[in-house]
C-alpha cells in the first residue's frame, strides 16, 4: 500500500511509530516485568540519583523511578486508546448524523458541532469532576468527547462529499441498505482524515491525563500514571529538582511521536501535496487547526 | 458588513444558550444525587433534603434553568453554597490576576511564534528551517504541567531569579512585585501556545509565498523573500488573527494548571477548589464565564477578520 | 539583447516536467511558445525568472545576452526581474495584490529599480497607465483592483510589468482568462507597445489563432518537449508534427472572433 511506503519514508513518522510501538511493548512487557515492583518503598534508598541498580533513581519513599514509569505507560497506553476509541465513535455517530440524515438534523448538529468546540477539554473534564469526582474515566471522557466533536467536524464535509459521488449513488440504485452503503463506500473514503485525527486524539490524551492528573481530577493517587508521578515529585522541587524530568520526558517523548505520526499520516494521505499545486477549497485533514494544549 | 455581524451575533447567542444548557445540564442530569453528594455520607434524608431545597434542586429542571439565566442576565451569578459569597464578585476579584496573566501569555505567545515562524518558512529547505520547525513540535509536546515545573527549578531554584510560587498580598498595589510572580506563569503558557502558533504562522506564510500576486512583485524586481514579506504578510497577519480565538481557548486552559502550580489566586485555581468542593452554583457560573469568554472571542475574531479581509470588502462594496 | 535557452530540464519531485527545451529570441523578435496545457510552458517561463515554485529545480542553459542566469543567486535575478525582463501572468484576478491601488503598485516597478522619490513616481505611474489606455488614469491610480474590471486589470498588470522598460516582455496566456470581446483590444496593446519599446517577446499561448497575430515564430511543446518549430507561416501552412496539426484545427475555430468594446 503506497501510504505505509510513504510513510516509512518520512523519517518523522518513523520515529513517530517507532516510538508509540515502543511504548505499546514497555505497557505489555510492565505487566509480568518491571526491574522493580512499582509499588515497594524501600526507606533506605530515598531520592537516589540515576545509578545502578536505579537506572532513574529513586523517589521520595525509595520506589524505582523506571519501574514507575514503566508501570506508567499501562496507564498511558489505556487513556490514549479508551479516549481514541470514545471519540470514534462520537465522531462517527455525529459526522454520519450531520451528513447523511434529514435537513434539520443536519442543521441542529452542525450548531451543536459549533458549541462544543468551543469547549475546551480541560472545562469538559471538570464538568464531569464536578459530580463524578475525578478519576481516569473523566480524562477518557473528556478527551473522547471534546476530540469526537473535532473528528465530527472533520468527517463531516467528507461524508457529504463521498456521499455524493457516483458510485455511492450506484451503490444505493443497486439496492444497498444505507447501513451497506455506509460501511463499503463511505468508511473507506473518510479512513485517511479520520485516522490522522486519532492520532492527535492519543496526543492529547496523554496530555490531558498529566494535567487532570496533576489537578487532582485524573488518575488517583494508587495509579502508576505519570501525571500523578508528576504531580507526586512536584512537591519536593525545590530539593530535588530533576527526578520530574523523567515523567515528563516520557510524556512528552509520547505525545511528540502521537503527533509526528498524525502529521505523517494526513502527509502520506493527502494527495495535493503530491503536485505542489493546490486545488482550491479542499478541506484537510486539520490543518492548519491548532491541536489544543490541554495541560 | 452590518449584515454578517447581526448573523454572526446570532449565532453567538444560540451558541451561549447552548453552552448554558449544556453546562446546566451536565451538572443536574448526570447521574448521581448532588445534594446527597454535597451533604455527604453520614447526612440523614432530611439533611439532603433541606439541600435540596435549597439549591431549588427539587424543581422542575427547566424552572431551575430559566432561573439560573435569568440571574445571569442580571448579572447575578449565584452565591456560593459554602460561604455565601458572590459568584460573580468572587470572579471579578479573581480576574485581576487571569487577566493580566492571559495577556501577557498571548504576547509572549505572539513575540516567539510570529518572528520565527516567518524565519522557519524563509529558511525552508535549509538546516536552520527545519530544526526551528522539530524544535517547535517538541516544545508543543511538553505538558505547561511539566514546563512549569522546569522554568521553577531554572529559573526559581538554581538562579533563585524569580519566585516560585504566589502572588502578592496587596494584589495590583505593588505592580512590580505583581508582575514578578506573572513572568515565570505566562512564559509557561506563552512558550508552549508559542511553539503551537509558530507552525501555524510558518504554515500560513508558506502558503502566502504562493500567492499570485506574491510573483507578480518577485516579477517586478523584488527578491522572492522580499515580495513575501512585504506583499504576502498581511495575508499571514489575518490568518493568525483566525486562530486567536483557538490560542485564548488554549491559554485560559493552561493557566488553570499554571495557577495551581504558581499557587496565584486567580479563576483558574478558583475552579479547581470548587470543583474538589463540589460547589455547584460556583462551578456553573465559572464554567459559564470561561466558555462565554471563549465564545465571545471567537465572535469578535470573525468580525476582525472579516473586516480586514480585502476579498469580503470586494464582496460587501 | 537576446534570450538563448539550451537543453532545459525542469524536474518536480524528481519527475522532469521539462526535458530538453531549446529555443532561441533573438532582439527584438516575437517568438511564440504554443501547446496544450501541461505541455510545460509556463514552467519554461518561470525558470528563466527564476520564479520557479518550491520543489521545482531546473538543469540546463538560459543566457541572456551571453550571460547565464539559470539558477542565478535570487538577489541577481532580482536586479534582471522587471527591469530587463518582465512578465504578465494569466490570470488578472489574483496576480494584482488586492490589499494595494493600481497607482502604488505600478510604481513600485519604477521604485524597485530608479532611485525616485513618491510623488515622482506616482507621476510616471499615471503616465503607465495611461500608455496602458486605462481610462482616467489620474484617477485611477487610486482606485484598488477589484474596483477595475477584468481588462483593466489585465491593462495594469501590463502597466507594471513594463513601467521599468525591459528589454524582453514573456506574457503568458495573457488573454486567456479575458471576456472574448476583450482579448483583441489587450493583444492589440500588448503589440502596440512591443513594437514602439522595440521590445522583444515571447508570447505563451495554447490557441494557434492568437499567436497567429502576435508573433513571428513559435516553438511548439508537447510533454515539456519541443516537437517542431519555426516560422509561424510554415507551422499555419504546412505543419509538420501531429500535435499542431491537432493544434491548428483547434485555431481555426477562434480565428478572428469578436470584437474589442474597451
Amino acid at each position: 500500500m503506497s501510504t505505509l511506503r510513504r510513510l516509512r519514508s518520512s523519517a518523522a513518522g518513523l520515529f513517530g511509530l517507532i516510538v508509540v510501538a515502543a511504548i505499546l511493548v514497555t505497557a505489555g512487557v510492565s505487566l509480568f516485568w518491571t526491574p522493580f515492583d512499582p509499588r515497594a518503598t524501600d526507606v533506605a534508598s530515598r531520592w537516589l540519583a540515576p545509578s545502578w541498580p536505579h537506572l532513574l533513581g529513586t523517589d521520595l519513599t525509595g520506589r524505582d523511578i523506571l519501574s514507575l514509569i514503566m508501570a506508567g505507560s499501562r496507564t498511558t497506553v489505556l487513556v490514549a486508546i479508551g479516549a481514541g476509541l470514545i471519540a470514534t465513535l462520537i465522531g462517527l455517530a455525529l459526522g454520519a448524523l450531520g451528513a447523511l440524515t434529514a435537513r434539520w438534523v443536519r442543521e441542529t448538529v452542525a450548531v451543536l458541532v459549533d458549541v462544543l468546540i468551543a469547549f475546551p477539554v480541560l472545562i469538559i473534564a471538570m464538568l464531569i469532576s464536578t459530580v463524578h469526582g475525578g478519576s481516569l474515566w473523566v480524562v477518557v471522557w473528556a478527551v473522547g468527547i471534546g476530540f469526537g466533536v473535532n473528528v465530527a467536524r472533520v468527517t463531516r464535509p467528507e461524508l457529504r462529499r463521498v456521499q455524493h459521488s457516483d458510485f455511492v449513488i450506484a451503490g444505493k440504485a443497486s439496492g444497498l441498505s444505507p447501513l451497506q452503503n455506509l460501511v463499503q463506500h463511505l468508511l473507506p473514503n473518510i479512513a485517511p482524515v479520520f485516522i490522522v485525527q486519532l492520532s492527535w486524539a492519543m496526543a492529547t490524551a496523554v496530555l490531558a491525563e498529566a494535567g487532570l492528573s496533576y489537578l487532582g481530577f485524573g488518575a488517583s493517587v494508587v495509579d502508576p500514571s505519570w501525571g500523578i508521578l508528576l504531580a507526586d515529585l512536584q512537591r519536593y522541587i525545590q530539593i530535588h529538582p530533576l527526578t520530574v524530568v523523567w515523567p515528563g520526558l516520557a510524556i512528552t517523548i509520547t505525545v511528540l511521536a502521537f503527533n509526528l505520526l498524525g502529521d505523517a499520516l494526513r502527509d502520506a494521505t493527502d494527495p495535493t501535496l503530491r503536485t505542489g499545486r493546490r486545488p482550491a477549497n479542499r478541506a484537510r485533514a486539520g490543518e492548519p487547526r491548532l491541536p489544543e494544549v490541554t495541560a | 458588513m452590518l449584515r454578517y455581524a447581526l448573523t454572526r451575533g446570532a449565532l453567538l447567542i444560540a451558541g451561549l444558550l447552548v453552552a448554558s444548557a449544556l453546562i446546566f445540564l451536565a451538572l443536574r442530569v448526570f447521574p448521581g444525587d448532588v445534594a446527597q453528594l454535597l451533604a455527604g455520607n453520614k447526612a440523614t434524608p432530611e439533611q439532603v433534603d433541606a439541600i435540596r431545597k435549597a439549591l431549588g434542586l427539587d424543581q422542575p429542571l427547566v424552572l431551575q434553568y430559566l432561573g439560573w439565566i435569568g440571574g445571569v442576565l442580571h448579572g447575578d451569578l449565584g452565591t456560593s453554597q459554602l460561604n455565601g459569597a458572590s459568584v460573580a464578585a468572587e470572579l471579578a476579584q479573581k480576574a485581576q490576576v487571569t487577566v493580566p496573566l492571559a495577556t501577557l501569555s498571548l504576547l509572549v505567545a505572539l513575540i516567539i511564534a510570529v518572528p520565527l515562524g516567518i524565519g522557519s518558512a524563509l529558511l525552508r529547505g535549509r538546516a536552520a528551517g527545519t530544526a526551528l520547525n522539530t524544535a517547535a513540535q517538541a516544545v508543543a509536546a511538553v505538558p505547561v504541567v511539566w514546563a512549569g515545573m522546569m522554568l521553577v527549578v531554572v529559573f526559581a531554584v538554581w538562579l533563585g531569579w524569580l519566585p516560585a510560587q504566589g502572588f502578592p498580598r496587596g494584589g495590583w498595589a505593588d505592580p512590580g512585585a505583581a508582575l514578578q510572580a506573572l513572568i515565570l506563569p505566562a512564559l509557561t503558557i506563552g512558550t508552549i501556545e508559542g511553539a503551537l502558533l509558530l507552525r501555524f504562522v510558518r504554515s500560513a506564510t508558506l502558503q502566502a509565498a504562493g500567492q499570485d500576486f506574491v510573483r507578480t512583485a518577485a516579477a517586478k524586481g523584488l527578491t522572492r523573500n522580499r515580495a513575501l514579506l512585504q506583499h504576502g504578510l498581511p495575508a499571514v497577519g489575518l490568518s493568525i488573527i483566525t486562530v486567536l480565538g483557538i490560542q485564548v481557548a488554549g491559554i485560559i486552559v493552561g493557566s488553570v494548571v499554571v495557577e495551581q502550580l504558581f499557587t496565584l489566586p486567580g479563576i483558574g485555581r478558583m475552579l479547581v477548589v470548587d470543583v474538589g468542593t463540589r460547589d455547584l452554583v460556583k462551578v456553573q457560573g465559572e464554567l459559564l464565564v470561561l466558555t462565554g469568554m471563549v465564545l465571545i472571542i471567537g465572535f469578535a475574531v470573525d468580525l476582525l477578520h472579516r473586516a480586514l479581509d480585502p476579498r469580503q470588502r470586494e464582496a460587501d462594496e | 539583447m537576446s534570450l538563448e535557452v539550451t537543453d532545459l530540464v525542469i524536474e518536480i519531485d524528481g519527475r522532469p516536467v521539462v526535458d530538453g527545451v531549446s529555443f532561441a529570441v533573438p532582439d527584438g523578435a516575437r517568438l511564440g511558445l504554443i501547446g496544450e496545457s501541461g505541455s510545460g510552458k509556463s514552467l519554461t517561463a518561470l525558470a528563466i525568472m527564476g520564479l520557479l515554485p518550491d520543489g521545482a529545480t531546473a538543469f540546463g542553459s538560459v543566457r541572456w545576452n551571453g550571460r547565464e542566469i539559470l539558477n542565478l543567486p535570487d538577489r541577481e535575478l532580482a536586479g534582471i526581474r522587471g527591469d530587463e525582463i518582465g512578465m504578465v501572468f494569466q490570470e488578472p484576478r489574483t496576480a494584482l495584490n488586492p490589499i494595494r491601488t493600481i497607482g502604488r503598485q505600478i510604481a513600485e516597478t519604477i521604485r524597485i529599480h530608479e532611485r525616485i522619490d513618491r510623488r515622482a513616481a506616482r507621476v510616471r505611474a499615471i503616465a503607465e497607465a495611461d500608455r496602458v489606455a486605462l481610462p482616467e488614469p489620474a484617477r485611477i491610480v487610486d482606485r484598488y483592483p477589484h474596483q477595475l474590471s477584468g481588462g483593466q486589470r489585465q491593462r495594469a498588470a501590463i502597466a507594471i510589468a513594463l513601467a521599468a522598460r525591459p528589454r524582453l516582455l514573456i506574457a503568458d496566456e495573457p488573454t486567456t482568462a479575458l471576456d472574448v470581446t476583450i482579448q483583441a483590444g489587450v493583444l492589440r496593446l500588448l503589440l502596440s507597445l512591443v513594437e514602439s519599446d522595440g521590445m522583444s517577446l515571447v508570447f505563451i499561448t495554447h490557441d494557434l489563432a492568437v499567436l497567429a497575430q502576435v508573433a513571428t515564430h513559435a516553438v511548439v511543446l508537447a510533454d515539456g518537449r519541443v516537437v517542431e518549430s519555426g516560422p509561424l507561416e510554415t507551422l499555419l501552412t504546412a505543419p509538420a508534427s501531429p500535435i499542431t496539426q491537432g493544434l491548428l484545427r483547434d485555431a481555426t475555430a477562434t480565428l478572428w472572433r469578436g470584437e474589442e468594446q474597451e
